[in-house]
C-alpha cells in the first residue's frame, strides 16, 4: 500500500492535540494532520458542559465546549493543519509509521517525521476494581454516564450511588441532581476526597449530597437492573468491615474510580513507560524515549485542569516542530533526571533539559498540612497537599544543578492530614 | 396461537451449545426442525459463561459417555471450527504436579488417557516444563502434555452452529419458554410462552431446566443441580504469557482451577466449583476471587490482580449420575434427554449431536441427507483481515472502516451485522462481536452500540436492554420525559 509522508501527526483532537498542533504550526511546520475518532474536535471537553475551565489560560470561566471552541476557531488561521475526523489510528510503529482507518478513506498508511501522542485517558471499569455481586444493567463509569446524558440526551437512571470522589464523580453528582436523578450517596474508599476541593464544595456540599469517606461498595445487587448496592466502611488497611455493611437502594451505580492514560499506541511504538503516572516517560520538551515521538496532556499524566494540558501541549508542539525543522543545537544539551523523594507519588516531566523553561507537576502520595515542596534549589510553602490535587511548580534555571545529574523532589516537614 | 402451522419433525428445547450443535447436525437432513430458547438470545445460559476449553478426554473415566463423547468431540473440532469460522486453537493441555504425591497421580492420568484412546501424551520433567512454559512456578516438579487439548470461544461456537443451522432451514424461536407438553395422536403438542408447536420428536437440551422439562411428560428419572463457577478475565496485554491451558491434578468435584489462555489473547483464571441452591445465582464473590487468585498464583506466580478486566460466573448443569444423561425417556421414546451436560459438555457437543441423531433414527426418525446442505458460516471479522482485504471490503461497505470498539477493534459494520445475525441486546452484540469485551469494558463503545440497536431495531431508549426484559439500560430521554408526580 502507498504511504503518505507528513511532517507531524497529532493523534487525538482534544485539548492536548489542538494546542500542540497550533503551537507546531506557529513554529513554521508545513504539513500537520490531527487524527480524531470522534465526529467533532474537542475530545472529552464536548461532554463537560459544566463551567470552571480556562480560569488560568484564558482568565475567564468557560464550559468545556466553549474552551474547546477557542482552539478550534484558531485552526482557521492555519491551513497547514488538516483535520481528519472519525478517523482512528490503529497502529503506530517506532519509526513513526501510522495506520489509520475511517469510513471515508478506508485504511491508510502515513509516514510522519514526528508524532505527538495526545490520546487522553480512559476510566477504570468495574472489573478493574473487582466489585463482587451480580452483573445487572445500570453500572456505568462516570464518563459514560456523562456521555449518555450530555451528548446523547438519555436518562440513564433514577436513583444513583456514586463510588469514588474523583472530579468526574463529583461533577456527575451535581449533574444528576440537576436533572432530577437522586444521588443517594457518594462513597470514597480513602479517608479524603480524590477530587479538587472546589468540586467537593460546589458539587456535593452545596447540594447536600452525603459523602461517605472510608467506605466502598462490597456488592452489586439486582438481576436485570441494579436494585441496590451493599456498602461498608473500610478499616485503615482499606479492607471492608463486613459486619458494618448496609444496603443502599438505587438503580444505578456510577463508578469514578480512577483514570488511566490511554497508551496502547505508545506501547506499540516501544515508548518507555513511567509506572507512577501510567504514561510515557517525558522530558521538559515532552519528548518520549523514542526519537520524534512526543506526548502531552492526559496521555502523559492525568491533569487536574485543562489549562495545564493546553500549556504543556504547546511545549510538545514547539519541541516537535524543532525536531522536524532540524533546529537542534550542535551539542547535546545537559539533562537531569527527576528523583522522587519523600511523599511523592509522581513527578512530571521525568527529565529536565537545560535551557527549557519547566513546569513540574507533583502529586503527593498522602495528604499533609504545612509542607515545604523542594525541587532542586526550589523551596515553596504549601498549606496543604493531597493526592487529589497536583502541586504545580515553575522551575527557574537557577533552581536546577545540571552538574548533579539528578533533581531531587520531595515534600517535607508536614503534618499528616485527613483533609 | 401457533408458533408455526407446520408440524415439526423435531423440536429441540434449549439453544445452548448442545441444542445448537444438534440443530446444525439435523439440518443436514430433510427434516423440519425447530429450536426454542427461553432466553432472549442464543447462548445466554450456561454456554456463555463456559471456560472455553476443548478437553482432550484425559480427565474422564474410561467407559463413560463423557469419555467417549469428549474424545470424539475433540476430534470433530478442527473441521467444525474451519467450516463455521469459529475462534478455535489447539494450544495443548498441561497437567502440572506440585509435589511427589501429585507426580505419582500423573501416571494414573496417563493410563486413563491411553484407555480413552489418546495419543501423543508426553510426561515432562521440571526442565522440559520450564522450557515449554517459562512463566510457570519453578517449583512445579513436572507435568503432562496432551497436545490435542484446545481452546474455543464458546458463545462464538454456539452462534456459528445456530446461524449455520438457520441457513440450512432450522427455525429458531428465542424468548420462548416451554410450559407444557402433551402427547396426542402420535405427536407432541408443546405449549410455550409464545404459542403452540407440534412435533413428532423432542430433544430436551434445556440445560439447568432439563429435569423440569422432563417432568412435563411425567419423567422424573434424573435431577439437575447447579454447580457455580466464577471466572476472572485478564487484560490482553498478557497474550503469550502462558500458551497452554494449565491444569492442576483433578479433584473428585472438578478438574480444578485453571489458567486458561483464550483464543483472543486474554488469560482467564477459574473456575471455582460450588454447588448452589438457585438456578439464577450468578454473582461473583470476594471469596471466589481469593480462592482463584491464591491457587493460580501458585501455578503462575507472575499473575497480578491489577490485570483483571472483568469477572463473571456460570452455572454448570450437573446431573445426579455423574455422567451425561443421554437417551430416550422411559415415558416416551420419541422424547430424548440430553441432560447433565457439565464438563466436558462443550467439547463433547458435536459428538453428542451425532449420537442423538443416531438415537432419533433408532426411535424411527428417517434421516435423509439434504443435497443443499451448506456447511459454511460466513462471517466478517475486520481485525483478522489484511489491510488490502479491508480496503476491498470498505469499497462495498464503508461502515467496516468505522471502528466503534477501540479496545477490541470492532467496526460499525460488524455491529450492524451482529444485529442482522440476531442480536437484540447489548450483550447479544458483545458476545457476537467482542465489542465491549476489552479493557475499557464498553466505556466508550456502549453508547454507540445502544444508538445502533435503536436505529436497526426501531427501539425507544427505554427498550434497549443489556440482556432482555428487566435489564433496561436507559429510562428514556432527559427532556420531554413523562411528567413527574
Amino acid at each position: 500500500m502507498e504511504e503518505q509522508v507528513i511532517d507531524i501527526a497529532v493523534i487525538g483532537g482534544g485539548p492536548a492535540g489542538l494546542a500542540a498542533a497550533i503551537a507546531a504550526a506557529e513554529a513554521g511546520v508545513k504539513r500537520i494532520i490531527i487524527f480524531d475518532r470522534q465526529t467533532e474536535l474537542g475530545g472529552i471537553l464536548n461532554q463537560c458542559i459544566h463551567n470552571g475551565f480556562g480560569l488560568r489560560y484564558f482568565k475567564e470561566e468557560l464550559t468545556g465546549p466553549e474552551y474547546a471552541a477557542r482552539f478550534i476557531a484558531q485552526l482557521a488561521e492555519y491551513p497547514q493543519i488538516e483535520v481528519k475526523l472519525e478517523t482512528m489510528v490503529v497502529e503506530l510503529t517506532s519509526d513513526r509509521q501510522i495506520i489509520t482507518t475511517s469510513r471515508r478513506d478506508g485504511w491508510k498508511i502515513y509516514q510522519a517525521n514526528a508524532v505527538i501522542l495526545a490520546m487522553g485517558c480512559r476510566e477504570r471499569p468495574r472489573g478493574a476494581i473487582n466489585i463482587p455481586g451480580t452483573r445487572p444493567a445500570g453500572v456505568y463509569t462516570a464518563g459514560t454516564m456523562q456521555r449518555l446524558m450530555n451528548i446523547e440526551g438519555f436518562r440513564p437512571g433514577n436513583r444513583a450511588v456514586i463510588l469514588g470522589s474523583g472530579d468526574i464523580g463529583l461533577i456527575m453528582a451535581r449533574r444528576l441532581t440537576l436533572e432530577g436523578i437522586e444521588v443517594a450517596a457518594v462513597l470514597e474508599l480513602l479517608p479524603y476526597s480524590c477530587g479538587l476541593n472546589r468540586n467537593v464544595v460546589q458539587c456535593l456540599e452545596d447540594f447536600n449530597i452525603p459523602l461517605y469517606l472510608s467506605h466502598t461498595v462490597v456488592e452489586v445487587c439486582g438481576e436485570g437492573r441494579v436494585t441496590g448496592v451493599k456498602a461498608a466502611p473500610v478499616g485503615p488497611d482499606r479492607c471492608p468491615i463486613m459486619e458494618r455493611s448496609f444496603m443502599i437502594d438505587c438503580d444505578t451505580l456510577v463508578l469514578s474510580v480512577g483514570l488511566i492514560p490511554e497508551n496502547e499506541l505508545s506501547r506499540e511504538a516501544g515508548v518507555q513507560m513511567e509506572s507512577s503516572t501510567g504514561g510515557p516517560r517525558i522530558d521538559s520538551g515532552c519528548r518520549t524515549s523514542v526519537p520524534g515521538i512526543f506526548a502531552c496532556g492526559n496521555v502523559a499524566h492525568v491533569h487536574d485542569l485543562v489549562d495545564d494540558v493546553s500549556e504543556e501541549s504547546r511545549i510538545a508542539g514547539k519541541a516537535a516542530a524543532a525536531y522536524v525543522l532540524g533546529a537542534q543545537q550542535g551539542s547535546e544539551p545537559n539533562r537531569v533526571k527527576v528523583e522522587p523523594g519523600r511523599n511523592i507519588r509522581s513527578v512530571t516531566p521525568q527529565e529536565i533539559v537545560a535551557g527549557e523553561p519547566t513546569v513540574l507537576y507533583i502529586r503527593a502520595a498522602f495528604p499533609e498540612r504545612d509542607v515545604i515542596v523542594a525541587a532542586g534549589r526550589h523551596r515553596s510553602k504549601h498549606r496543604i497537599v493531597t493526592p487529589g490535587e497536583t502541586v504545580r511548580i515553575m522551575l527557574h534555571p537557577e533552581d536546577v544543578d545540571f552538574s548533579a545529574g539528578v533533581l531531587p523532589v520531595a515534600i517535607e516537614g508536614g503534618v499528616e492530614s485527613n483533609a | 396461537m401457533f408458533l408455526t402451522e407446520t408440524e415439526m419433525d423435531v423440536l429441540i428445547i434449549g439453544a445452548g451449545v448442545v441444542g445448537g450443535a444438534l440443530a446444525r447436525e439435523l439440518s443436514r437432513y430433510q427434516l423440519q426442525v425447530m429450536l426454542v430458547e427461553k432466553e432472549v438470545d442464543v447462548a445466554f445460559g450456561t454456554s456463555k459463561a463456559n471456560s472455553g476449553i476443548v478437553h482432550s478426554g484425559i480427565h474422564d473415566h474410561p467407559g463413560t459417555l463423557k469419555a467417549k463423547l469428549c474424545v470424539k468431540g475433540n476430534r470433530l473440532y478442527p473441521q467444525l471450527a474451519e467450516e463455521l469460522d469459529v475462534l478455535y486453537k489447539q494450544n495443548g493441555t498441561l497437567v502440572v504436579a506440585r509435589n511427589e504425591d501429585e507426580w505419582k497421580l500423573l501416571s494414573e492420568l496417563v493410563n486413563q488417557g491411553l484407555q480413552n484412546g489418546l495419543t501423543g501424551v508426553q510426561v515432562l520433567g521440571r526442565d522440559e516444563l520450564r522450557r515449554l512454559e517459562p512463566n510457570l512456578n519453578p517449583e512445579l516438579i513436572g507435568g503432562l502434555l496432551v497436545p490435542s487439548g484446545g481452546i474455543v470461544v464458546p458463545f462464538d461456537l454456539v452462534y456459528g452452529l445456530v446461524e449455520n443451522a438457520i441457513t440450512n432451514g432450522v427455525q429458531l424461536a428465542v424468548g420462548t419458554e416451554v410450559q407444557q407438553i402433551q402427547w396426542e395422536s402420535s405427536q407432541f403438542i408443546v405449549h410455550t410462552s409464545r404459542g403452540m408447536v407440534k412435533a413428532r420428536y423432542i430433544v430436551n437440551a434445556a440445560g439447568l431446566g432439563a429435569a423440569k422439562v422432563a417432568g412435563m411428560i411425567g419423567d422424573e428419572s434424573f435431577t439437575i443441580y447447579a454447580r457455580k463457577g466464577e471466572e476472572y478475565l485478564l487484560d490482553r496485554k498478557l497474550e503469550g504469557y502462558i500458551k497452554h491451558t494449565i491444569f492442576p491434578l483433578p479433584t473428585p468435584e472438578s478438574k480444578g482451577i485453571l489458567v486458561i489462555p483464550t483464543v483472543e489473547g486474554n488469560i482467564m483464571l477459574g473456575p471455582t466449583a460450588h454447588r448452589v441452591g438457585s438456578f439464577d445465582e450468578l454473582s461473583t464473590s470476594a471469596a471466589g476471587w481469593d480462592e482463584i487468585f491464591r491457587f493460580t498464583k501458585g501455578l503462575v506466580p507472575g499473575l497480578q490482580a491489577s490485570d483483571v478486566i472483568t469477572s463473571f460466573s456460570g452455572l454448570r448443569a450437573a446431573g445426579n449420575t455423574g455422567d451425561f444423561i443421554i437417551g430416550p425417556s422411559e415415558k416416551n421414546f420419541h422424547f430424548i434427554h440430553v441432560g447433565g451436560i457439565d464438563s466436558p459438555g462443550l467439547t463433547a457437543a458435536p459428538a453428542i449431536a451425532q449420537y442423538v441423531a443416531e438415537l432419533l433414527e433408532d426411535a424411527g426418525l428417517q434421516l435423509e441427507h439434504k443435497r443443499s446442505f451448506n456447511p459454511l458460516r460466513p462471517l466478517i471479522r475486520v481485525r483478522d483481515l489484511s489491510l488490502e482485504d479491508r480496503n476491498r471490503l470498505v469499497v462495498k461497505r464503508p461502515a467496516y472502516a468505522n471502528i466503534v470498539c477501540r479496545c477490541e477493534m470492532v467496526s460499525e459494520g460488524e455491529i450492524r451485522d451482529a444485529i442482522l445475525r440476531g442480536a437484540t441486546t447489548l450483550d447479544g452484540v458483545k458476545l457476537r462481536t467482542r465489542s465491549g469485551m476489552g479493557r475499557c469494558q464498553g466505556g466508550f463503545c456502549s453508547p454507540t452500540v445502544m444508538r445502533i440497536l435503536m436505529e436497526e431495531l426501531k427501539l425507544k431508549p427505554e427498550e434497549v436492554t443489556k440482556n432482555g426484559p428487566g435489564s433496561s439500560l436507559l429510562f428514556g430521554n432527559l427532556r420531554n420525559r413523562p411528567s413527574q408526580s
